[in-house]
């Protein structure tokens, strides 16, 4: 392990606003990205069961 | 290998084995972005020029990649589309285009991260940063493009005729802003990785990448998979629709 | 009736349009209009100091122009569409390629050609002179039909869409930017006394290949927005 504390971990040297917002970034567009085309796909599933069921 | 592919090129028989092959790419691209994430934040070296906030590029270098990989990944499916007359191949490019596009816009937001700290500027007209702010507004025009004809197969090929305009344009671009650097002497700052890395830091990075990678896949299957819903609702598949004959055809946009 | 030849139908493409167009003349003076009031902009925005001027005027001329054509595309096919001559257009057994050099020629001669015609004054305007206002006028000529050629892509993908007009320069402005940083850096060059051949010869390079490939392109759009 090179840091020596957990504050030091998440300081970065002083970079840490820098590295974290694009760390942080990324997490959160590749989560979000998951979790559109999970709803995108049970949207999807249920438009096609409203429409073999009766239709509008 | 026996296995006979083209069994698997219509939508139908599609749907079950991506739905099968998805966790496999999931479980490698966390398990791929875990061992990535530790090489780069516990074992890689501190720079001695950058400091700490050199370890940007552990998702600024794969993100980049990623989006130039995919976008001729797309084009690359769109000229198959084309030349066969095969709508799975302009469905792929439809569902790779947003994945593509996302990792666009990090890498440009990564970059303006790394270049703050590391030469003091958010934003630089380099051949590449420029290049991928190009290619940005290409794959938005290509989604954009799709969104806004209604007819399935206008929208197809229409998509896939500009997706293989825009990769030509894109070598184009990057060496007409290098020419436009040289011309203009003072922009010579250009936000590439430096030159000598330590191996620990390349593998850190090549890791990272294989898991986006993996990551693209997973998700481009997942988004298939919605793309084959939705388009199974038009009669114009030639499956039986659940909708009567004459009826309004149901629009398919999407979402993300 | 024997078949035309090639050069009868492309001739008689440019003469129907460039027809169609003397009658109504404003589009003509549209685009001339356009690029005089929006190059005034600039110094109004930007100050009246001769030195600014000079060295924003060869960017500003050239992405006025640019966006001159950007705005004259949505007229390229419109009309033809509407009324179902465009549908015709793509029956004749000439090449459909070459009829669209034909259709983007003649809307070059009107909306463009003006404005490289003008070019000269605009650049006095800025402050350029002598070699530098040849260097801008011949980098327009070769420039807009250039322009034109690339821009006509964007017109036949987006035929008939609505809202095209935004979705026709979201499609087109990236494709503009390398004749832009040629055409730009060509008088630029010239006003820094480096001398403008390299950026003017790129750009030779980039009509040759538009013309090359840009009107194969529009067919193969055309006829996927016409089927």
């Amino acid at each position: 392990m090179q840091w020596g504390s957990l504050t030091e971990f998440l300081a970065m040297g002083g970079y840490g606003l820098y590295v974290w917002t694009s760390f942080g970034a990324t997490a959160l567009c590749l989560v979000g990205e998951v979790l559109a085309v999970w709803r995108r796909h049970v949207a999807a599933l249920a438009q096609t069961r409203a429409v073999s069921s009766g239709g509008d | 290998m026996g296995i006979n592919w083209f069994k698997y090129s219509s939508p139908q028989a599609f749907y079950p084995l991506a739905g099968k092959m998805i966790p496999w790419f999931a479980g490698a691209a966390l398990g791929l972005m875990g061992v990535g994430l530790y090489l780069g934040f516990f074992v890689a070296p501190t720079d001695f020029q950058q400091g700490e906030a050199y370890r940007i590029i552990f998702v600024h270098v794969p993100a980049a990649w990623m989006s130039m990989f995919l976008y001729v990944l797309m084009a690359l499916w769109a000229g198959l589309g084309l030349g066969l007359n095969a709508r799975p191949s302009f469905m792929m490019t439809q569902a790779i285009a947003p994945t593509g596009a996302m990792f666009t816009f990090l890498a440009l937001l990564t970059g303006a991260m790394w270049g703050k700290p590391t030469w003091g500027a958010w934003w630089v007209w380099d051949a590449r940063l420029t290049s991928e702010l190009i290619l940005l507004f290409q794959y938005i025009g290509l989604i954009l493009l799709r969104a806004s004809i209604d007819d399935l197969r206008r929208a197809d090929r229409a998509s896939a005729v500009f997706a293989l305009v825009g990769v030509v344009n894109v070598p184009i671009i990057y060496f007409s802003v290098k020419w436009w650097n040289t011309l203009h002497q003072g922009a010579s700052v250009s936000m590439t990785a430096s030159p000598k890395m330590a191996t620990t830091m390349v593998t850190a990075m090549l890791v990272m990448t294989l898991g986006f990678w993996m990551y693209s896949i997973a998700v481009t299957l997942a988004r298939m998979r919605c793309v084959i819903v939705e388009r199974a609702r038009q009669p114009s598949w030639g499956t039986p629709a659940p909708v009567q004959d004459g009826a309004e055809v149901r629009e398919c946009s999407g979402g993300v | 009736m024997s078949q035309p030849s090639l050069s009868e139908a492309l001739r008689g493409v440019i003469r129907r349009d460039l027809l169609l167009a003397m009658r109504h003349r404003s589009d003509v003076a549209m685009s001339v209009f356009f690029v005089v009031i929006v190059a005034s902009l600039f110094p109004l925005g930007v100050g009246p100091e001769s030195a600014v001027l000079r060295m924003i005027g060869p960017g500003v001329l050239w992405v006025t122009a640019l966006l001159a054509c950007l705005l004259s595309l949505g007229r390229l096919f419109t009309a033809d569409y509407l009324d179902g001559v465009l549908e015709q257009t793509a029956l004749i057994p000439q090449p459909l390629a070459v009829l669209v050099v034909g259709k983007v020629f003649a809307h070059w001669v009107i909306s463009g050609l003006p404005v490289v015609l003008l070019s000269p004054l605009l650049g006095l305007q800025f402050g350029l002179s002598g070699e530098t206002l040849g260097v801008l006028t011949l980098s327009l000529l070769l420039g807009t039909p250039t322009l034109s050629m690339i821009g006509a892509i964007g017109a036949a993908l987006t035929l008939g869409l609505r809202g095209s007009g935004l979705l026709i320069a979201l499609l087109v402005l990236p494709l503009f930017v390398p004749v832009l940083i040629f055409g730009a850096g060509a008088v630029t060059s010239s006003l820094a006394g480096i001398g403008s051949e390299a950026n003017l010869s790129l750009l030779g390079a980039c009509f040759m290949l538009s013309l090359a490939f840009a009107p194969w392109a529009t067919a193969v759009a055309l006829r996927i927005a016409l089927e």
